[in-house]
């Protein structure tokens, strides 16, 4: 188990914040992580990979006046560090002025003491070994293959784990860090269905401290009965119909409406929301939230990639929307305030991002929303990459079940399901009681009063 | 081999701690001081430049180092795997005893020799844009942007940006292979937002390859600004698409994306020899109409797929996978062609040190077929014609897959007409392979935009197909009736 000392971590921030201010930066952000994982794999009862490894890393971004450059190295030899520094001087060079870069106002930062404490790293996580994954991957696999005969093989079960540690030192004065955890377990047995055809299934857990992660033996049985009730999939007839979206579905939905309230994507007018502020963008049901600030939250942190204080922000209030998210810079061009969420890639570069971005629970239970619904496809996973943020159009595989009078008829694949994006947000007619708090994107069960499928 | 370029790895030959035989059989003896059936050290090394421009500015200018060893212990159907990113003597060391506990028997012997792999050279990584000035990039750049903007008044946002990138690998391996290749790789691109009468839409342009800024003197930034351009006005009038199913002719080059998704992932070993895979033991069987020859080719000159060796040090080949539409191949890495009892086919790859390799796709071609373009387009009464593509995924148990349409007409009485809206196709591989009606005989490659994912691990690759006509595959658009 690693210790990780966010002090050392600073310290490494902060020579490297002076060296580039020394060689001609007027401002100098250093970004430094540290790290370990370790993930396994078993199949068919053997393990099949052990991985494990540590890492370090430092991303630079430096200004000269307005002209902006980002250097990234694993190299933290001396040597290494040198080049690192000279690159990103030398490239500030290359650069141009940018009127709207600069780092933001230091009255707006955060100071350290003030940081709160979201519990987001457990020493448990940090402590699984090898032979312990291993033994939770064999018994998940072991659990889903015992669900029924026809499940006779195996994609494997994976249990990984990673800790690390990172900080963030800037010339404008903010010095923080945060250690975090995260662990996961996943399952993905595969059965024989009629035609030579396999049907694959899977389910997983993952949680940031290790008695909050589903049992092996619970997410075993779940990802072997999800993958039976694939067995006699087909194809439906084109039509128009009611859709509702599983919590993992429907965090992928909202998952594209994050992406279409990034300040970046608003002033680069590369979304559909542009000038919404204000306006009803979903159905009055839909309330929506920002929240970094939840203790053990997947996407939660203490500060911005910037030194903000970390903040709630309501994005989309019973419908309406109230806010873009953004960093200094997007501020600027949409001449507003950051709403503290700004990230940091791991290159050094900076621009806006959610947190944790949900979709509020409603009243029914996911069971009542079935019972509530005469036809629909109910889906439970989708492919491919059909989505235009700059009109909101919307295209995906999608495969699931067909619900006729409440009830799961039989399932259902090799679909599409189509509609602009802002259109099947205003028709959200139900929202579930279940939000999946899995991801940092999290939704319940949503469904959509009708949508295209096309099929045969 | 130039000593002229910045960038070397230390690692290598040109390097400031070059890695010899010696260190190479020390690391191997830890690796396998448990036994095992095999063993690899990886070391990579990945220097990358990338330049943004946008509202005619260039905003950001990049450049990362990144470099380590991988370190690989096999025994039976399991593998051990270490990395670590300082390529100091104890932290590779640990790397390799951390591997070796996937074994645990007695020691095996390191091999006494090395022999390096003769390979072919398929790209030039003597003059690498690394090298060259960020000025030569940014005036690139900047004559995308003043292109596209002079191109049309509607034009209301550009973005250009290039990405450069110089992988150095260094293999050795426990059956005595010594491996080195330097890996360059370009990869441009343009984007812009046009706006007219209220409605806005976005249109690309992209491409790149194994080479050096010479890929501009035959597609230059004014060619990528215009065909951007293009792309948007073309969608300001897009209409929406029908759904259901309909014929699909699909434009020569990155419609192989198609191929990538319907066979290209159900044809990598490691799913067939798991019998994961709705291809296992169907080799010698009707997968495709007789129409079709579909290779896995990393010989292609230049190309973004293209490996003079795979990350196992095995030289690859071109692959015949299916040969007049009967199941010939698979792609193979080491661990699948042991099991298939059959040579190992260059398809060995991993995305960085940080991942053991497994099989996977470099270029992947339909190669051409009889009919001229216009005539399958004639042939078509209602349908549709792709001609952008934006990417697709594959469920490669049940052989379900889906690629996704950006620019795209109606086609009606054999004429192209009305453009309409992206949207995604669906099919099942074999089932659409096997409708295959019609095939060009205008083959062309992807001018090096595509990167595939599998289990976490980003590789380059290429596509190619030929003018294409499937009789049927679901549409999926909004338009019923």
């Amino acid at each position: 188990m690693a210790d990780y000392d966010i002090e050392k971590l600073i310290q490494l921030g902060a020579q490297v914040v002076e060296r580039a201010r020394r060689a001609g930066a007027d401002v100098a952000e250093a970004a430094v992580s540290e790290g370990a994982h370790l993930s396994v794999k078993v199949r068919m009862g053997e393990a099949e990979l052990v991985e494990e490894a540590g890492s370090k890393s430092l991303g630079l971004r430096v200004m000269r006046g307005q002209q902006v450059a980002v250097t990234y190295t694993s190299d933290l030899t001396e040597s290494g560090l040198k080049r690192f520094i000279e690159d990103a001087l030398e490239l500030a060079h290359l650069s141009q002025p940018d009127p709207f870069a600069g780092p933001p106002d230091t009255a707006l930062l955060s100071k350290a003491a003030d940081h709160p404490n979201l519990e987001l790293y457990d020493p448990k996580v940090d402590e699984i070994d090898a032979a312990r994954a291993i033994d939770m991957a064999k018994r998940a696999e072991a659990a889903a293959l015992k669900v029924d005969s026809r499940l006779t093989n195996s994609e494997g079960a994976t249990v990984s784990r990673q800790a690390g540690a990172s900080a963030l030192v800037t010339s404008g004065g903010f010095q923080g860090g945060v250690r975090g955890t995260y662990a996961s377990i996943a399952v993905h047995p595969v059965a024989d269905d009629v035609d030579g055809k396999k049907r694959s299934g899977y389910y997983w857990s993952a949680r940031r401290f290790a008695d909050a992660i589903q049992s092996p033996e619970e997410v075993g049985l779940e990802a072997g009965r999800r993958t039976i009730a694939k067995l006699g999939s087909r194809k439906i007839d084109t039509q128009e119909v009611a859709v509702i979206f599983d919590p993992d579905s429907a965090r992928s939905i909202i998952g594209l409406l994050a992406g279409c309230i990034n300040g970046g994507a608003i002033w680069r007018k590369g979304s559909y929301l542009i000038e919404r502020e204000g306006q009803q963008v979903a159905s009055s049901l839909v309330t929506i939230v920002d929240d970094p600030l939840i203790p053990r939250g997947p996407g939660s942190r203490p500060f911005d990639g910037e030194g903000l204080a970390s903040r709630r922000n309501s994005i989309v209030d019973q419908g309406v929307l109230k806010t873009f998210v953004l960093d200094t810079y997007s501020a600027k061009k949409l001449k507003k305030q950051s709403t503290g969420n700004a990230s940091r890639g791991s290159s050094g570069g900076v621009g806006p991002s959610t947190t944790n971005f949900i979709l509020q629970p409603g009243q029914h239970t996911p069971e009542q929303i079935l019972a509530d619904t005469d036809r629909a496809l109910y889906v439970t996973d989708m492919m491919g990459f059909g989505f235009n943020a700059v009109t909101g159009d919307f295209s995906r595989g999608a495969s699931g079940f067909w619900i006729e009078r409440g009830q799961r008829a039989f399932p259902v694949s090799e679909v599409t399901i189509s509609l602009n994006l802002d259109e099947m947000l205003k028709r959200i007619d139900r929202i579930g009681n279940d939000l999946d708090f899995r991801t940092s994107v999290c939704s319940p069960t949503i469904r959509i009063s009708g949508m295209t499928v096309a099929g045969k | 081999m130039s000593s002229t370029s910045r960038y070397h790895a230390p690692f290598g030959p040109a390097g400031s701690a070059p890695v010899d035989a010696d260190i190479a059989r020390r690391l191997l003896s830890a690796a396998l001081a448990h036994g095992g059936d095999y063993a690899d050290l990886f070391y990579e090394y990945n220097a990358a430049g990338s330049y943004a421009l946008e509202e005619g500015i260039l905003k950001s200018a990049g450049r990362s180092i990144a470099m380590g060893v991988g370190v690989r212990v096999m025994k039976g159907d399991a593998t051990g795997y270490a990395y670590v990113q300082e390529l100091t003597p104890e932290a590779m060391l640990r790397a390799a005893k951390t591997a070796a506990q996937i074994a645990a028997g007695s020691p095996v012997q390191s091999p006494q020799a090395f022999e390096v792999p003769s390979t072919t050279p398929r790209y030039d990584a003597q003059a690498l844009s690394l090298d060259l000035s960020g000025e030569s990039k940014r005036d690139l750049l900047q004559r995308a942007d003043r292109a596209a903007r002079a191109a049309d008044p509607r034009v209301i946002r550009v973005e250009a940006s290039l990405h450069e990138e110089l992988r150095e690998i260094l293999l050795a391996t426990s059956s005595g292979k010594l491996a080195h290749d330097r890996q360059p790789m370009i990869r441009f691109s343009v984007r812009v937002i046009a706006e007219d009468g209220g409605k806005r839409q976005s249109g690309s342009s992209g491409g790149g390859g194994r080479m050096s800024l010479e890929y501009f003197d035959d597609r230059s930034p004014e060619w990528h600004a215009k065909e951007a351009v293009r792309h948007a006005l073309a969608m300001l009038d897009a209409r929406d698409c029908p759904a259901g199913d309909m014929e699909v002719v699909l434009a020569p080059g990155d419609s192989g994306i198609l191929l990538h998704e319907a066979v290209g992932h159900g044809l990598e070993a490691d799913f067939n020899r798991k019998g994961t895979s709705n291809y296992t033991n169907k080799i010698g069987e009707r997968v495709a109409s007789d129409l079709c020859t579909v290779v896995d080719d990393a010989t292609l000159m230049n190309s973004r797929g293209t490996i003079c060796v795979d990350d196992e040090g095995n030289t690859p080949e071109k692959a015949v996978l299916i040969e007049g539409g009967v199941l010939s191949g698979y792609m193979h890495d080491q661990h699948s062609a042991k099991h298939y009892g059959t040579k190992p086919t260059g398809n060995g790859r991993r995305e960085s040190f940080q991942s053991h390799p497994m099989p996977r796709m470099t270029n992947t071609l339909l190669l051409a077929g009889p009919h001229s373009p216009d005539e399958i387009i004639r042939s078509v009464k209602k349908g549709i014609y792709a001609r952008k593509f934006g990417g697709g995924q594959v469920d490669i148990s049940n052989g379900d897959f889906v690629f996704s349409l950006t620019e795209s007409y109606l086609i009606e009485d054999g004429k192209i007409t009305a453009p309409l809206k992206g949207v995604n196709l669906i099919g099942n591989g074999p089932d659409v392979m096997c409708k295959v009606s019609m095939l060009g005989n205008d083959l062309e490659t992807s001018d090096g935009i595509w990167t595939c994912g599998k289990d976490g691990q980003s590789v380059p690759v290429g596509v190619g197909c030929p003018t294409i006509k499937i009789a049927s595959m679901t549409v999926g658009g909004t338009q019923l009736g």
